[in-house]
Order: structure tokens, then C-alpha cells, then sequence
């Protein structure tokens, strides 16, 4: 091999560009979504008044614009757009991990029941009328405790298809997960319990607290540590389970590492916020027409684009109409059609 | 370099496919396996792959027991080319073949210099450099065939183990895997494929395996082994033999004019 060759062989793919742009919208959506987030809202603030608010934050100075700017901006404001950015990102990154794992760009974070059992945790602890940080910690539990129980079940199936099996005992017990979830509809006080839980299924950051963001940090860290690190191994994973075991991948050990990851992220996140359909299965698709599928690029882009989403939905529920939207109702009604848009006229995110 | 089976039962499972079948490959030898569909070729060769455990028997490389072996160091050996098939993501084909370096790339990290230089190389050695940008997803089934051959040449593997590389390819490209399998095989690669066309046999194997309701009824030499009797005995129609000067080997086809259906079975 020449030289040349050699050169050539390290040049990056000649890309048009659409590729080349493609790297900078994720970061370039996030950037202006969320400063745009801190200004609009039931009381406006004018992008003057937030440079003047972060000047003022920085230098210590003594303050010559309004307490009620500093209060909404940093009381209100900035909880709720950390926790917009911090859970559509990890619901992005969980989706990510699993449409890679199970081949599939159509799947979501939900597909082995982590937010049939988060609800059904959720919903026992409003049931019980526990105290919030108790729901919250059951719904984490429940997420973790379905697919872990999907896990075990597909594992004692072992002679057929190891993806295919976790998909089927998933949609089984989401099944009877959504069963148990009526019954405890049905039993629920119509007038207290039941919005509720009606509430808390659509998914809202209005409740988020500082205290529950740090209290879900670390299972998010946790999660994402082996998404990274493993970054390369995950595009091997997406050639199925006999190919990548050919080629030296111990598939059943990683499988388990990705699917704990990927689930405790989404428990995580939804445990504070309840559940919102939709980030997971759409956002790793467009971030994949974006950057392309190798997950080194994947990973980041999705990030990125699902924290900047949910940051900006969050804005339309607080700010279209006098009560707030729930986010799962806005997320299905922007995700749908668009996803129906995404299917009808691109080509280059899969076949 | 010796891959050997011995009284090997095969099957996945509780499902016995195949047992009683024994067969060897050395460097520089190409093995074709043959046999009517449902016969066990693919069971057998997954199995030979340490993908699926064996029932009974042993399979070694170089002596040493296959189970022995970890997945990692089996795939720094034996380099396993799957049919084409459809891919779901689109990786672009410089990437696919880049998965080859799996075992040979530490499991945090992703591949490095070295690998890009072997992947370049090999994609030099099947002419398909300038594949290397485009996406997997959306080249010709030959072309995906190549690519996949690529990546299991990206191994560096010892051994180089084909399910019907020609499986879905069309004439042309048949051809040209089969001229591939011919140049690697002098290349010092130990080569063992399955095909659905004796003829290839005669093309490209030094011995050939006719597996057949789960065991061998022959193997040896092609012009030994394939025979217008044993062609029949694997798939129940005659075939023709004959040896044709223009090219100087043998070559077969069904006998189509002498077509008896109350004969088959």
C-alpha cells in the first residue's frame, strides 16, 4: 500500500453538505431552545433583562433589575429547564440503546415495560395516598422491577431468539401491568386519586423540585457511564445476536449491561416527572438522519436533541393556554405527525 | 492449522438436526459443504462456529477443544461470512468492515489506526475501495456480499467459514465470489463454505462434504465425490457429469431431459 492509499484510507468520508451541517444542528437547537425557554413563560422576560440577570449572577454585584426577574428566572425557570433538559436527554439516550439492541427504529424506551411498571408504582403510591417522594421511589422501583422481571423471563427461554423473546415477554407484562394499572383506575377515588394518576400518566416538569433533580442525578450518571464507554461495542450489537458473537462479542453479558443502563435512566426520569411517551422513539431517529447511526455520534446528538425537545415542549405547555398542557398530551401531538412526515420522506435514517 | 470434527451430533436445542459427521480442514484447503435444503449445512456450520454447542463429538482447533476457546479468541481465528442479508441500520460499508476488529479492539475503546489500515487493505484486496462511503443499506446484494466477506477478512482470521456466499447473487457475481474464494484459499486461508450448486464444488473446493438428512454420505475430492449416483442420492434427481475440455475441469447440471418423476424420493 502507497502512501496515498494509506492517506486515503484515513481521509473521512466525503461528505455534501447536508452531512457536514448535520453535526451542528443538535447543538445549535439546544443553545437557542433553551435560551429562549428562559424568557418566555406567564411572565415574559426580555433577552436584556436575562444578560442582565446572568452579568449580575456572575459579578456579585448588587442588582439593579427587578427581584421578581431573579426569582422567576432562577427559582422558577432554571429547575424546570434542567429538568427538561436532563430528562429528555436521558429518555433519548435510553431510546437510542434500545432501538440499536433490538434492531429496530421503532422502538422505544418503553418496549420491556419500564413505564408500565413505573405507572403502576406510581399510581399504587397515589392509591395508597403516600407522600411524594414515596411515588417517586415506587415508580422507580416498579420500572426497574418490570423489566428486570422481562429479563428473567426472556433468559429461561434461551433456545430461541434471545431479541426476540425480551420483546415478547415485554409486551406480556406490559399487558398485565396495564391490567393491574385499570383495576387501581377503577378502585381510585374519582374525585381526589384519579386526576392524579390522569396527571401524572401524561408526564409534567411543573412539580419538578431542585431536590428531586439531585435525587435522580446519580442513577442517570450510573446509566449513562457504560453508554459511553461502550459506545463502539453498541453498533456491534445491531448486527444481531450470532453475527456479533462471531465476531467476539460476548452479546449476552452486554445485552444485560445496556438494558440495565438504558432502564435505569428511563426509571430515573420518569420516576420524577411521570411518563412522556414519544422523546424516546422520535428523537433517536432524527438525531440518527442527523449524525448517522454509528453510536459514538448517536449518543451525543440524541442527547442533545432530546433535552433541547423537551425544554421546548415544555415552553408550549406553559405558554399556549391559561392552564398548562400535560407534556405527554404535546409530545404525541407534535411526535405523531411528524413521525408520519419522517416515514413518508426520509430514506437515510433505515430501511 | 487444523480444524477437525469428530462423531460431531449437531442440532439446537432439544432438536437433533445432524450426528455422526466428521470432517477436517487445513490451511490452504477449501471445503465445500453440500446438501438439499433442511439437510443440516447451516446448522452444522454454526455449529463448527462455536455458536451453537455441539450435542455430542468433538470439534477442535489445532487439538485444543473449541468450548475451550473464549468467544474473542475464537473470532481472532475463525472469520464466519453470513448470507447477505438486509441490513437495518445504514452503517456505511467502511464501517462494516471495521466490525471485523471487534476482538481485536480492547472493549472500551473503539477501533484505531492499524484497524483503518486493515480494513482499507482488505477492501483493496476484494476491489471494493470504492464502496467504502456508501451505506450498507443501499448497495446491490453482490456488493453486500463482498463487504461481508470484507469484514470477516478484517478478522484475520486463519479460517474463513462462508454460509452459500452465492446464495442470491446473480450470475456474474457468483462467478466472482467463487474466483475470490479460489485466490484467498492461495493466500494461505483455510476456507469452508456451503453452496446450494455442486458445480461450484468443482470450481473452487479441494474436497467436498454432501450432508444429507442430518450425515455425510460421502466426502473426498470433488471428482471423486460428486458423482452422477451420490448427486442423485443427495437430491433425488440425475445430473449429468462430465468433464469439459474448454475449461479443463469438470462440471455438472441436472439432466432435465431425462426428468422421471416417479424416481425421486
Amino acid at each position: 500500500m502507497t502512501v496515498r492509499d494509506r492517506l486515503a484510507a484515513r481521509r473521512e468520508p466525503t461528505a455534501g453538505w447536508w452531512e457536514r451541517a448535520g453535526v451542528w444542528v443538535a447543538p445549535a437547537a439546544l443553545i437557542a431552545i433553551v435560551l429562549l425557554s428562559f424568557g418566555i413563560g406567564k411572565y415574559p422576560i426580555s433577552p436584556a433583562e436575562f444578560a442582565d440577570a446572568i452579568v449580575t449572577w456572575i459579578t456579585g454585584q448588587p442588582s439593579e433589575i427587578d427581584r421578581t426577574i431573579q426569582t422567576v428566572l432562577w427559582q422558577v425557570r432554571l429547575p424546570r429547564v434542567l429538568a427538561g433538559l436532563v430528562v429528555g436527554a436521558a429518555l433519548a439516550a435510553a431510546g437510542a440503546t434500545y432501538q440499536g439492541l433490538f434492531r429496530n427504529p421503532l422502538v422505544s424506551p418503553d418496549i420491556l415495560g419500564v413505564s408500565a411498571g413505573a405507572s403502576l408504582g406510581a399510581v399504587l403510591g397515589i392509591f395508597l395516598s403516600l407522600p411524594v417522594l414515596a411515588i417517586q421511589a415506587l415508580a422507580f422501583a416498579g420500572g426497574l422491577a418490570a423489566v428486570a422481571l422481562v429479563y428473567v423471563i426472556g433468559s429461561a427461554m434461551r433456545e430461541r431468539d434471545p431479541i426476540l423473546v425480551l420483546v415478547l415477554a415485554g409486551v406480556a407484562i406490559g399487558a398485565l401491568l396495564a391490567a393491574c394499572l385499570s383495576l387501581l383506575k377503577v378502585l381510585a377515588d374519582p374525585y381526589n386519586q384519579l386526576p392524579a394518576i390522569t396527571y401524572w400518566l401524561l408526564g409534567s416538569l411543573a412539580a419538578v423540585t431542585r431536590g428531586d433533580l439531585l435525587s435522580i442525578l446519580p442513577a442517570l450518571v450510573i446509566g449513562v457511564i457504560p453508554l459511553v464507554l461502550l459506545r463502539w461495542r453498541m453498533n456491534l450489537m445491531t448486527l444481531g445476536d450470532e453475527e456479533a458473537r462471531a465476531l467476539g462479542v460476548d452479546t449476552t453479558k452486554l445485552r444485560c449491561v445496556f438494558i440495565a443502563a438504558a432502564t435505569l435512566m428511563t426509571a430515573a426520569a420518569v420516576s420524577i416527572t411521570g411518563v412522556i411517551g414519544w422523546i424516546g422513539l422520535l428523537i433517536p431517529h432524527i438525531a440518527r438522519m442527523l449524525v448517522g447511526p454509528d453510536f459514538g455520534r448517536l449518543l451525543p446528538a440524541a442527547v442533545m436533541l432530546g433535552g433541547g425537545y423537551l425544554v421546548g415542549v415544555d415552553v408550549v405547555a406553559r405558554s399556549m393556554v391559561q392552564i398548562e398542557i400535560p407534556l405527554g398530551i404535546l409530545t404525541a401531538a407534535l411526535g405523531a405527525p411528524f413521525f408520519l412526515y419522517l416515514l413518508a420522506t426520509a430514506r437515510k435514517g433505515w430501511q | 492449522m487444523t480444524l477437525a470434527a469428530t462423531d460431531l451430533a449437531f442440532g439446537y436445542r432439544g432438536v437433533a438436526v445432524g450426528r455422526g459427521v466428521s470432517l477436517s480442514l487445513r490451511t490452504g484447503e477449501v471445503l465445500c459443504l453440500l446438501g438439499p435444503n433442511g439437510g443440516g449445512k447451516t446448522t452444522l456450520l454454526k455449529t463448527l462456529l462455536g455458536l451453537i454447542p455441539a450435542h455430542a463429538g468433538s470439534i477442535t482447533l489445532d487439538g485444543r477443544d473449541l468450548a475451550r476457546f473464549s468467544r474473542a479468541e475464537l473470532a481472532r481465528r475463525v472469520g464466519y461470512v453470513p448470507q447477505a442479508h438486509a441490513a437495518f441500520f445504514p452503517f456505511t460499508v467502511r464501517e462494516v468492515v471495521l466490525m471485523g476488529r471487534a476482538a481485536r479492539v480492547g472493549l472500551f475503546s473503539a477501533p484505531g489506526a492499524r484497524d483503518r489500515d486493515v480494513a482499507y487493505r482488505v477492501l483493496d484486496v476484494l476491489g471494493i475501495t470504492h464502496l467504502a462511503d456508501r451505506a450498507y443499506t443501499q448497495i446491490s446484494g453482490g456488493e453486500r456480499q463482498m463487504t461481508l466477506i470484507a469484514r470477516a477478512l478484517a478478522q484475520e482470521p486463519e479460517i474463513l467459514v462462508m454460509d452459500e456466499p452465492t446464495a442470491n447473487l446473480d450470475f456474474g457475481n457468483q462467478a466472482r465470489v467463487l474466483e475470490r474464494i479460489d485466490s484467498l484459499s492461495s493466500s494461505g486461508l483455510a476456507i469452508l463454505l456451503s453452496t446450494h450448486d455442486p458445480d461450484h464444488a468443482f470450481a473452487c473446493a479441494d474436497s467436498v462434504a454432501l450432508l444429507h438428512g442430518g450425515g455425510l454420505i460421502a466426502a473426498g475430492p470433488p471428482r471423486e465425490t460428486l458423482t452422477a449416483d451420490t448427486l442423485k442420492r443427495l437430491y433425488g434427481i440425475d445430473v449429468t457429469v462430465s468433464y469439459l475440455s474448454e475449461i479443463g475441469r469438470h462440471v455438472c447440471t441436472p439432466s432435465l431431459n431425462r426428468f422421471n418423476r416417479g424416481e425421486t424420493a
